[in-house]
């Protein structure tokens, strides 16, 4: 009951939100703008504006002006790429002096628009800003350019026996400095902990374009406040990262994956506790795909499917990896795990699959990595990324499906599919809803449908992608009133302006 | 005639253990071969000679013949895993001819050698009708095994096979091969060898209820003496090396210099 007043009391807050009148003070750049940029960049490739003087065509500015999903449209007229963060200094000491807005941007593959303009802030991209600075095979800790992408990375540490702490679909395209201002989380957070544990250290241009030297590689440091941790999950509102520390754990010696096919969610749960107990210290990842997720893999080619009587009667589906040092103690324990669970009496699996070889093992990754891909070939996606009791993971898909059943939008011309999956490991479940073209009908339907959702299990309305542009007005679903306040003073020090990421994460 | 239901369709699939096709080779110090510490599995041309042979089990109506089929690996102790994989994939009993860890890797002639003496073994049971095998073996590509068995047994082969039609009332099959300029057709008599070629089909994931049966399945241990035959090797390898690096390119400044360098290079116009 006290639960329930104080999502409804939170609810009223949204009629008597304001919007923030910081970005209408913000100036628009102007050409003479421009012209000084193209003094501070070293490069000539470094600036892109459509502004006269520059004259870039308009084209070459989409793929930073829109986000991957076709979701948020900016309408910047700059994107600068600097080099150096003596580069990024200089420019955004401009911008502060200047009042102009500044969307840092990394790889451009975040969910919740937090990377694309509101209206026509500069976009400052890192993606010039690929170097290694160092790399300690002892200790594992690297320290690299914010613009480094995650894969290059991976590839980086992997002759040194070393992984990164994170992995997630968008590997290939995404930057470490992005991955450390969202706070993604990803595939491995189960075995590695958030970034909040492994990154050691940052380099942040602040607002005022002073750089902040944080960049160290200790695994102890308390000394006075952890300044870095308020740029982890910042997503770019308090300053830019430049530069990353992070420690890299050492690469498993051996890797293996199942899937298996639940008869009925509710087995998902004692399932979850069986596989700790006895894989214990080797598990890396738990990873659930309900049936109209994994139908949906399938369907757009995402890894080969399982064969039809494995899939038959199944409700949902498991993914289970091990990482370990020793392969033959690993397979002994996985096969004992196994064995027990076709051998119960009531069993909690139908049955599943084992890769045999690592073609397979990355084929069934596929299944459930290639979930988010094959949602945005089916169609336009409204992606809810939530933290809730692994016991209600069902319960938000099941509501949400019936809810808009309830408002007859649940057919072929609007909303497709409405599927979960997710980190079962972490608590955190991706509800999509898959509809055809985005439409107020289905937002109205949803919002504040699932946050209210959300909130009346006291779950958080973004576990790992962020509050962004999307999630702003439902901050407060997640973060009391004393919370949000704090989050606004703590901006306001640091960027008095409000020229930092306008209008992401704070209203 | 139909053949009375009694008499089993015998099929062989000899498989190898070899390096996994995704891990990177490194050639080893002494330049005597590669790193073999690394990730191994089954040959992928095998494992789509194994996939095969159990879809012509299930490709066949039911009430016909029953078919057997019995993985080989000749290989040290570790290729156990190759055999328990094929088992796990719908074999149904398996043959290790184990060798030492440390003996030198047997070459074409002498496990074509090794084939024939478990086929004639077998003769005086039930005797094998078809011998399906990868086209290659990854690790070494000599490519040569399976014409090897069927010159010593004189049996007809179809080789690169993308396709298998059976029949049993005839007693033969007609075989498409992937050929320069498109595919070609051929009709085998039992008994005969077939091997595979790529698209022949694409293997199945090992179900877990199939693995746990898999480790209960028969496995029947030989040594190169029981079938006497040996495993010397008749090549010498003289040395191992990588290619040469990749050398980066460069960034010209204009047309001039482009063909200032083509024809350092010595490419000249026609």
């Amino acid at each position: 009951m006290s639960r329930l007043w104080h999502w409804s009391r939170r609810c009223s807050l949204v009629l008597s939100r304001q919007n923030s009148t910081l970005a209408s003070r913000l100036n628009s750049i102007t050409d003479a703008d421009a012209l000084h940029f193209a003094k501070v960049l070293s490069s000539p490739t470094s600036l892109l504006s459509i502004l006269p003087s520059i004259s870039t065509p308009p084209e070459e500015l989409d793929i930073y002006n829109n986000d991957w999903m076709g979701k948020y449209r900016g309408k910047s007229t700059t994107v600068l790429k600097p080099k150096t963060t003596q580069e990024v200094s200089e420019i955004v000491k401009w911008c502060n002096d200047r009042r102009i807005g500044i969307v840092p941007q990394g790889g451009n593959t975040g969910l919740v628009g937090g990377s694309v303009p509101l209206r026509d802030e500069v976009i400052l991209s890192l993606s010039n800003m690929t170097q290694v600075r160092s790399f300690d095979p002892v200790s594992g800790i690297l320290v690299a350019d914010a613009g480094c992408i995650l894969q290059s990375l991976t590839d980086y540490v992997a002759p040194h026996n070393h992984i990164m702490p994170l992995d997630l679909g968008a590997k290939g395209s995404c930057q470490i400095g992005g991955n450390v201002s969202t706070n993604a989380g990803g595939l491995r957070l189960l075995r590695y902990g958030s970034l909040h544990g492994s990154v050691l250290g940052l380099e942040v241009v602040l607002p005022d374009g002073t750089i902040l030297d944080q960049l160290t590689t200790l695994r102890k440091d308390n000394t006075g406040y952890d300044l870095k941790q308020l740029f982890i999950g910042a997503e770019g509102t308090l300053g830019i990262i430049t530069g990353v520390s992070i420690l890299t754990p050492p690469a498993p010696q051996a890797s293996n994956n199942v899937i298996l096919a639940l008869p009925r969610f509710e087995n998902v749960l004692p399932l979850y506790k069986t596989v700790k107990r006895q894989l214990s210290e080797i598990l890396s990842a738990f990873e659930f795909i309900d049936r109209t997720a994994y139908d949906l893999a399938v369907k757009h080619g995402q890894g080969r499917a399982l064969s039809e009587e494995d899939v038959e009667g199944a409700e949902c589906f498991v993914l289970v990896e091990t990482s370990g040092g020793r392969r033959e103690h690993d397979e002994e324990k996985l096969n004992n795990l196994l064995e027990s669970l076709l051998e119960a009496d009531e069993p909690l699996i139908n049955t599943g699959v084992m890769a045999q070889n690592p073609a397979q093992f990355s084929s069934l990754w596929a299944l459930r990595e290639g979930v988010t891909e094959a949602v945005s070939k089916e169609g336009k996606a409204y992606k809810y990324d939530i933290s809730v009791p692994l016991s209600t993971f069902k319960e938000c898909v099941d509501l949400t499906r019936e809810r808009l059943r309830s408002k007859g939008l649940l057919n072929e011309a609007q909303v497709k599919a409405v599927i979960g999956y997710g980190h079962v490991g972490d608590g955190n479940l991706h509800l999509n809803v898959i509809a055809k073209a985005y439409t107020p009908e289905i937002q109205d339907a949803l919002e504040p449908f699932v946050y209210e959702l959300v909130a009346s299990h006291r779950g958080s309305v973004s576990a790992e992608h962020g509050i962004g542009a999307m999630k702003t007005h439902a901050l407060h679903y997640s973060k009391d009133e004393t919370s949000i306040a704090w989050m606004k003073k703590i901006k306001a020090i640091f960027d008095p302006n409000g020229i930092m990421n306008p209008g992401k994460v704070l209203e | 005639m139909r053949p009375s239901p009694a008499r089993l369709l015998n099929i062989l699939v000899p498989v190898k253990r070899a390096v996994d096709y995704a891990v990177k080779i490194r050639v080893n110090p002494q330049q005597t071969g590669v790193d073999l510490n690394v990730k191994h599995s089954m040959n992928p041309f095998d494992e789509i000679a194994v996939e095969e042979a159990v879809r012509i089990r299930e490709r066949l109506p039911k009430g016909s013949e029953p078919v057997n089929i019995t993985a080989l690996t000749i290989g040290p102790p570790k290729s156990i895993e190759t055999l328990r994989t094929a088992l796990a994939m719908g074999a149904d009993t398996a043959i290790h001819v184990e060798i030492p860890e440390s003996a030198p890797a047997p070459e074409p002639l002498g496990v074509a050698k090794a084939i024939r003496a478990i086929i004639e073994k077998h003769k005086d049971k039930e005797g094998v009708d078809m011998v399906i095998l990868g086209k290659q073996a990854i690790d070494d590509d000599l490519g040569q095994t399976g014409q090897m068995i069927a010159g010593l047994l004189g049996w007809g082969q179809a080789t690169y096979a993308s396709k298998i039609d059976l029949n049993l009332e005839q007693k033969n099959a007609v075989v498409t091969r992937e050929i320069d300029g498109g595919l070609e057709q051929v009709r085998v008599k039992f008994p005969m060898i077939i091997t595979t070629d790529l698209r022949l089909n694409e293997p199945r994931y090992a179900s877990l209820p199939n693995i746990m049966k898999a480790k209960k399945k028969p496995v029947t241990k030989l040594t190169p003496a029981d079938l006497g035959v040996s495993f010397e090797p008749q090549m010498e390898i003289l040395k191992v090396t990588e290619p040469p690096k990749r050398v980066g390119g460069a960034k010209v400044e204009s047309v001039d210099e482009l063909v200032e360098k083509l024809k350092a290079a010595g490419f000249n116009a026609v």
